[in-house]
């Protein structure tokens, strides 16, 4: 291999299994031992019940919370109650679905594929989810909620499904630069039938410019009613799937030789990932970064034991959603910047950060 | 005059003509000249073919000023630059893939993937959506967009030198986030703009004139020699930083030169048609492997993207009845499946190379 790279890789072959995050000493987070991070989740939790408090009170119109009380307790119809009722709260509790969707997803797409990089959107699940939508909407004639998220939970899964089988195709099976690749070729090539679609198509065109940013403005409590048995199901399946990640994360051989029975975790997981992430993405657009990001910040303060990594990412991803969201309504207004916006510029400099600190043979 | 020198690979000689004299790699040469050569062909047949069906007497005519008047139009107002347009973005885009792929050792570095046509895209659709895109407007700020995003791609890709798959990585996050930007953008416009800008994102080579064609042809006449001058240096640096450090290649200047160059080229075809997806990552790989070796000539490549971008407009214009899509939706749904071949391939695709 005649290239010029100047640093020497520390071991050829494929990923190193271990290797997601630099382990600290013992392989444990900032916070180590079992009361250390049951505290530190409940603090978490605290913050994600302000944030999401925030969320209803900071916007164009700021409230008080004795507004939002009046709203509930004392309905007068009032614009201000209109706006808690039929905005703020719903938007806030979609941030927080579809927050949870994303960061469990993530959490399920890098473990089960050993993959650091791993996130449902670099999977091209976000693409399959957008044509599959697209598709809905303007060849087929849908309009209810329901079957556009049938829809996109189709697109996500075959999309999926494809990048997966591509990605493990080659002579060294699914590594994770591989992955990524496959993901932005099917996404690239989903991308080109999407347009074909939109561009012959005005009104299905104004919807999808709205929609491909990735936005919680447009949530409304019924679609969101609509969507929640499925992000239920993909939660519960991932809590199930702890124990039998962390056989995964040692390696195929020893989690076969531990009883992990792996073709079952596999395809859990990629069912679970699929109802996560199909709901995320058909509920509130395509919405980067929040699943590859916080999966990282989840490790680096809990060490690697997906009991802790899960549910910790189960609150910190709709916290940093909430947050996103918040910032997207402050920083230019009376505009907003949508979500999808924010994360993808504060995701990519994470992403690009994880990337550098990477050697490329841990890659 | 075949080389007798054993320095000189197989295939290789070395033209004289009084002082000067050229290294000429003949396989690469038939090569270029085979698909340059259909690369016109195919560019006549698509004078020919569209809705307005004429026969070969009829272009003919057009030229010798012999036809009927519409149809001259039709041929030399309307199809001949589109053609020689779709030549010349298909050549630049190449011509930039190949160069970005042999820099970097690997043949997923080019200008689509590591987010060059995504920087290219962003000032564009920036110039139609803000500044009412006239012409100028959007060459200027889709040759902005680009120079800033290779900028910042070698800046937060090097760490002790750049390694290709580092250029890959970083490249996915920069298109990722310039993505975001580009669809922030098309939701302040108004829908007709953002239908505009939208077209023009796809890649497309509709309503193309004669000062798209001029502009893509100067952009080549002036780089293409800047390129095959700087394809000495190319081999040098292939050989590794240190080899060609201690060979007396000045690497850093003569790298960043070619990075510069290959990123002028993306950015003034996009700035014409689009980022038309694919062309520069697929025809360096199709000529590479034609000619069996471990990089691609740039002659060669440059003729391939020209002869795939006229084939793929052609397809577009004329293969789906009465209504035309835009060329960029079918070199994606070409040149896709060509990279998932390549991965499935496995050749040092995915790896530093």
């Amino acid at each position: 291999m005649a290239h010029h790279v100047a640093e020497r890789p520390a071991s050829p072959g494929p990923a190193v299994p271990g290797g997601r995050t630099r382990p600290r000493a013992g392989g444990t987070g900032l916070l180590s031992g079992p009361g250390a991070r049951g505290t530190g989740l409940a603090a978490a939790v605290a913050v994600l019940v302000a944030l999401a408090l925030a969320s209803v009170l900071i916007g164009y119109q700021t409230l008080s919370a004795a507004d939002v009380y009046a709203a509930y307790a004392a309905f007068t119809g009032s614009d201000t109650d209109l706006v808690v009722r039929h905005l703020r709260v719903p938007r806030t509790l979609a941030g927080l679905a579809v927050g949870a969707a994303l960061g469990v997803s993530g959490v399920l797409v890098q473990g089960v594929t050993r993959n650091p990089l791993g996130d449902p959107g670099i999977l091209g699940i976000n693409a399959g989810a957008a044509l599959a939508a697209v598709v809905a909407i303007s060849v087929l004639g849908v309009s209810t909620l329901l079957g556009y998220v049938g829809f996109a939970f189709l697109g996500a899964a075959v999309a999926a499904c494809a990048v997966y089988a591509v990605g493990s195709l080659g002579p060294d099976g699914a590594g994770p630069v591989r992955l990524a690749l496959a993901g932005a070729a099917i996404t690239a090539l989903l991308g080109s039938l999407t347009s074909a679609i939109v561009l012959r198509d005005r009104a299905s065109l104004d919807e999808y410019r709205f929609w491909i940013v990735g936005s919680l403005a447009g949530a409304d409590t019924s679609a969101l009613l609509q969507a929640l048995p499925f992000l239920g199901a993909g939660l519960l399946l991932a809590a199930a799937l702890a124990r039998p990640l962390n056989a995964v994360a040692l390696g195929d051989e020893l989690a076969r030789s531990l009883g992990t029975r792996l073709w079952l975790v596999r395809g859990a997981s990629a069912l679970a990932v699929v109802l996560l992430a199909g709901a995320a993405t058909a509920a509130a657009g395509p919405i980067g970064f929040v699943g590859v990001a916080v999966p990282h910040i989840a490790r680096a303060l809990v060490g690697p034991d997906y009991r802790w990594v899960l549910p910790w990412s189960a609150v910190l991803a709709p916290a940093l959603l909430l947050a996103a969201d918040i910032v997207g309504r402050v920083v230019v207004r009376p505009e907003e910047l949508q979500v999808g916006i924010v994360t993808a510029f504060v995701g990519a400099p994470f992403f690009i950060l994880l990337v550098r600190r990477r050697r490329t043979a841990g890659l | 005059m075949r080389g007798s020198s054993g320095v000189l690979p197989p295939g290789t000689g070395v033209v004289r003509a009084g002082g000067l004299s050229v290294r000429v790699h003949w396989p690469e040469a038939a090569l270029g000249a085979l698909l340059g050569a259909l690369a016109v062909f195919m560019a006549l047949v698509s004078l020919a073919a569209g809705d307005f069906a004429m026969g070969p007497e009829e272009v003919v005519g057009a030229f010798t000023g012999h036809g009927s008047v519409m149809a001259t139009h039709v041929i030399v107002e309307m199809r001949l630059p589109r053609a020689l347009t779709g030549l010349g973005v298909g050549a630049a885009l190449a011509l930039s893939g190949a160069l970005l792929q042999r820099l970097a050792g690997n043949p997923l570095v080019s200008p689509d993937i590591v987010g060059i046509n995504a920087g290219a895209t962003s000032g564009a659709v920036l110039a139609i959506v803000v500044f009412g895109g006239t012409a100028l407007s959007i060459a200027a700020s889709a040759l902005g967009g680009a120079v800033a995003t290779a900028l910042l791609l070698y800046l937060l890709a090097y760490r002790r030198g750049v390694s290709g798959q580092r250029l890959v990585l970083v490249g996915i996050a920069l298109t990722a986030m310039l993505g975001a930007a580009t669809s922030y953008l098309l939701t302040r416009a108004e829908l007709t703009t953002a239908q505009r800008a939208m077209l023009w994102i796809t890649g497309s080579l509709a309503n193309r004139e004669w000062a798209h064609a001029v502009t893509v042809g100067a952009a080549l006449a002036v780089l293409m020699p800047v390129a095959l001058a700087l394809g000495r240096s190319l081999s040098l640096l292939q050989l590794g930083e240190d080899t060609a450090t201690a060979l007396g290649g000045r690497v850093q200047p003569a790298r960043a030169a070619l990075l510069l160059t290959a990123t002028a080229l993306a950015a003034m075809a996009t700035a014409v048609a689009g980022p038309v997806a694919f062309v520069a990552l697929v025809a360096p790989q199709i000529t590479r492997r034609i000619l069996r070796e471990r990089s691609a000539g740039l002659w060669p490549a440059a003729a391939c993207g020209g002869l795939l971008v006229v084939c793929a407009d052609l397809i577009a214009r004329t293969a789906f009845g009465g209504s035309e899509l835009p060329v960029g939706v079918v070199t994606g749904i070409m040149g896709a499946p060509y990279l998932l071949y390549l991965l499935a391939r496995g050749s040092r695709v995915g790896r530093s190379g």
